[in-house]
């Protein structure tokens, strides 16, 4: 049995971006000791990356907006496979969420009359979007992380300690969530968490009865994507672990403009904002090619000649709005094809321009980061010359399966998520802004029902206390990477130890060119080869030096995390065998009526393995199966929503086989 | 421009002590320090510890120093550099050594605890909040703010005289004081937080002599010592020194 510190807490939230810390603060207030645990430094979550704005129809520019539409938008951008229910509440919620962050300190761009402004954003029907400039994610984090300040400054009047009630662990991992030793191995209730703290890479154990997921999205697995080194999937990996599955994972968003050079900086984000203050696409040609690829169903919505797009920017109530403005996966697809086509940009992308569109002292007050962002990386003055744009990976709408109210996982009691990581809220296509917003509203959601069902327990003795076995098993596993030159207890010997970073390169050649954009029955099936052999070699992967911050450590427990969702999201793109929103099929083009009524559910299916031995480098996963799960028919009736119900294991599930 | 080979200097080492270690290492059109310190970690040294999120600039987790300048080294470009030129790249001094290029800076979030938050306006509903933009953009200028503490990292007042930490919360901190002061509904005052009054007597804005070197070292180019530091600074001063407040001390100073 290993010896290791122990602490007691009533949540334990993983990840500090939006939706963790927005769970934490409520969970705090709803009087649970609460601890944060994240990877990076306090205030580096990926949500500073978040740029546009923040969806919410408050209606301060447009008053003809309210959540009713904003919700209507939602569906339609997601092409109706979303939880209804969430993107309901979601719609419902917003506004105070937004406004609530005024409260904290928040200084959001204004309105002529003083209120917070909102901005133009695919897919939105009204001006919608509440924005700094264009770093909203980073006020977005700054004002969480400054609340949690001010909440640690009231306990220390109060108890003259600053974490008496709120902790924040940075620069520290959860390896596996902890449950208790059950009669059923994978019915056990959430005990709490094993982690392991970078600087120093001493292991502990926070237990806590509720564990609150808010670790974001899967980008690193793919090669080019706007996503920054955390995105490694680990949430979703720690709770399929755990036995929660995951829904929808096919699903990925490519966000259609990310730079596309130099080399070193292709996949960084360019704002849509651009496009939203009047930023065209055009191709080699000139031609602003998007007016050739208006989808059916959103023909009246946008305008059919550039002069009808360009009078909307000043008279939106009178004409449409321009193509430029559709919902990312359409652009994406667009952006994509026309590059096919041979009208590319001289770099593989397209020409994004805002010069020829705004004075430049406009540009330079609007878009200030954009500015910086090509000036510094790429040498391009906006102002002045166009941009060069392509297609990036930018965020799952998969995820884990939850209760649309609650955020509760559906199968393993007191684990939460919320955020990125949790899936069904955006269907299969997210709006952009959508995302800030959900952190927050369901980032709250989680906090509030992991507080209420934890602190239930009182401090005694009825909480659920972690299995040592499981401790065990996950300090052990965590500590393979140093001696991965020794062979695993029962393999032949021979092999070397691989190299982690050349794993990880290897993973994102696979996914980004067999299960990335566009897709192909045997692309993917040769992606699932692929990955079982990664997942087999990555139990060699070996790391030098001890463990006081080591990156090249992190990187090899990190890899588990990576293969096993990239495993969840070619396998259900494999199963889903038509193209919706972000899952386009070469071979399947059309959107299927009856796959408007199928959910994909991923789980793993042997969860309970904890090896040792045999889990440590990769999991000990035998078969990931999907479920393909039909609607029941007492799902609650509203029209557009209501096959969209995960139905609670209903249905017969088809197993997919695939070896370990 | 084509690939070349360039020579690196990397400090290497823990709390104990460490040094520079020499690198020859390949150069690709566009790159910037980060990439190169990448391609280290992926073909020589794996375990060589650095800090970095987004490589864009916006999370201000890879500052560090390079050639003796404090930056961040995803956005600074290789052809700043001659091809003949060493790039030497140490960790931030002013923080203890972690390991490598990962520095300690834990000093940064304890002074950070130490401003009183934000206070709302009492009455205001949420919803209700009224601000101008004129209004807005001071302090949303020190809101740009990614907190790589390059300004912390410079300041000679704790760069060079560790006995200062103590008493003085340094420019990144500093300015989140002038933030709050000057956000428009900031109701600290009502509840008796007097912010420039702390700011002069907590938190060593008198410390500050205005060599500007902060100002230099932003990567988000934000004016911290024009526009939140000397403001600031005359703020505190107008209290102190106005006759009519100093009388007012004298004659209604509470017992303590």
């Amino acid at each position: 049995m290993t010896q290791l510190e122990r602490q007691q807490w009533d949540v334990v939230v993983v990840g500090a971006g939006g939706a963790g810390l927005r769970a934490a603060i409520e969970a705090r207030e709803q009087g649970a000791r609460t601890a944060v645990i994240c990877k990076s430094l306090f205030g580096k979550a990926h949500t500073v990356m978040a740029e546009g704005g923040i969806a919410a129809s408050m209606g301060n520019v447009n008053s003809g907006d309210n959540w009713q539409v904003h919700f209507r938008d939602t569906m339609r951008g997601g092409k109706f496979l979303n939880q209804w229910r969430m993107a309901e509440l979601h719609a419902r919620e917003a506004p105070d969420r937004v406004w609530e962050l005024e409260t904290w300190g928040a200084l959001f761009d204004r309105t002529p009359d003083g209120r917070i402004s909102q901005r133009n954003f695919g897919g939105h029907e009204y001006p919608r979007l509440a924005h700094v400039g264009d770093r909203t994610g980073l006020e977005l984090i700054r004002t969480l992380q400054q609340k949690i300040v001010a909440l640690q400054q009231e306990d220390f009047r109060e108890f003259g300690d600053y974490e008496a009630r709120l902790k924040i662990f940075q620069e520290c991992t959860v390896t596996r969530v902890l449950k208790e030793r059950g009669p059923k191995d994978d019915g056990g209730r959430v005990a709490g968490a094993f982690c392991y703290e970078r600087e120093s890479g001493r292991f502990f154990v926070l237990e806590a009865p509720a564990v609150v997921l808010a670790t974001g999205g899967i980008g690193k697995s793919f090669k080019v994507t706007s996503n920054s080194w955390e995105y490694t999937g680990d949430g979703h990996a720690l709770a399929l672990l755990a036995g929660a599955p995951l829904l929808n994972m096919e699903f990925v968003q490519f966000h259609p403009t990310g730079m596309v050079w130099p080399p070193s900086v292709k996949g960084i984000l360019v704002t849509e904002s651009v496009r939203g203050d009047g930023g065209v696409l055009r191709n080699s040609e000139g031609k602003r090619f998007m007016f050739d690829y208006i989808p059916d169903v959103f023909k009246e919505k946008y305008a059919e000649s550039e002069e009808e797009g360009d009078r909307w920017y000043e008279d939106p109530d009178n004409n449409r709005r321009p193509p430029e403005l559709l919902p990312r996966d359409e652009v994406a697809r667009a952006i994509n094809s026309e590059v096919k086509a041979g009208r590319g940009s001289p770099h593989g992308g397209v020409f994004l321009d805002v010069s020829t569109r705004m004075p430049a002292e406009t540009i330079r007050r609007r878009l200030p980061s954009m500015y910086h962002q090509f000036k510094e990386l790429a040498d391009v003055d906006i102002t002045a010359e166009a941009m060069e744009v392509g297609p990036t990976c930018h965020y799952v709408m998969g995820g884990v399966a939850v209760d649309s109210d609650t955020a509760a996982t559906r199968t393993v009691p007191g684990l939460y998520a919320a955020g990125e990581v949790a899936g069904g809220m955006h269907g299969s296509n997210r709006l952009g802004g959508n995302s800030l917003s959900d952190l927050l509203v369901f980032g709250r959601r989680a906090g509030l029902y992991a507080a209420q069902y934890a602190t239930g327990f009182g401090a005694g003795a009825a909480r659920p206390r972690p299995d040592t076995a499981q401790v065990d098993a996950a300090a052990a596993e965590a500590l393979r990477p140093f001696s991965a030159q020794e062979p695993e207890p029962g393999e032949a010997d021979g092999h070397p130890p691989e190299n982690p970073y050349t794993l990880h390169q290897e993973l994102q050649q696979t996914m980004n060119d067999l299960v990335g954009i566009i897709r192909r029955a045997p692309e993917m099936e040769r992606a699932l080869e692929k990955l079982s052999e990664l997942r087999v070699r990555a139990r060699r992967a070996g790391v030098e030096g001890h463990r006081q911050f080591n990156p090249g450590w992190h990187l090899a427990l990190d890899l588990r995390n990576m293969l096993l969702v990239s495993e969840c999201v070619a396998r259900a793109a494999l199963e889903r065998t038509e193209s919706r929103g972000g899952h386009t099929r070469e071979d399947c083009p059309a959107m299927e009526r009856e796959w408007r009524r199928v959910n994909l559910l991923c789980h793993l299916a042997d969860p309970a393995a904890t090896g040792a031995g045999r889990s440590a480098g990769g999991p000990d996963l035998a078969r990931t199966g999907d479920h393909r799960a039909r609607p029941s028919r007492s799902a609650r009736p509203l029209r557009e929503g209501r096959a969209d119900q995960v139905p609670r294991r209903r249905g017969a599930p088809v197993m997919i086989g695939c070896t370990a | 421009m084509s690939g070349y080979t360039a020579a690196f200097e990397v400090w290497r080492g823990d709390a104990d002590g460490g040094q520079l270690e020499d690198f020859e290492v390949e150069v690709n059109e566009g790159e910037v320090v980060l990439d190169i310190i990448h391609r280290l970690q992926a073909t020589r040294v794996p375990d060589l510890a650095v800090r970095w999120n987004c490589k864009a600039g916006k999370c201000g987790s890879c500052s560090a120093e390079i050639n003796g300048r404090p930056r961040l080294m995803c956005m600074t470009r290789m052809s700043v550099f001659s091809r003949e030129e060493t790039v030497t790249v140490t960790p931030l001094r002013a923080f203890p050594v972690v390991r490598d290029l990962v520095t300690d800076v834990s000093f940064n979030y304890a002074k950070a605890r130490e401003v009183p938050a934000f206070v709302p306006p009492p009455g205001v509903a949420a919803g209700d909040y009224r601000m101008q933009q004129i209004d807005v953009e001071r302090p949303q200028e020190f809101r740009k703010c990614i907190e790589c503490f390059l300004c912390q990292n410079t300041c000679h007042v704790v760069r060079d005289h560790e006995e200062n930490k103590e008493s003085f919360a340094g420019p990144r901190f500093l300015m989140r004081i002038a933030e709050l002061d000057m956000h428009p509904l900031d109701a600290a005052a009502g509840a008796g937080v007097d912010r420039r009054k702390t700011a002069q007597d907590e938190h060593g804005l008198g410390y500050c002599n205005i060599t500007k070197c902060c100002t230099e070292v932003c990567p988000e180019n934000i004016q911290i010592t024009d526009n939140a530091l000397i403001p600031l600074k005359e703020r505190a001063a107008d209290r102190k020194y106005d006759p009519l407040v100093r009388l007012g001390n004298k004659i209604f100073r509470r017992p303590e």
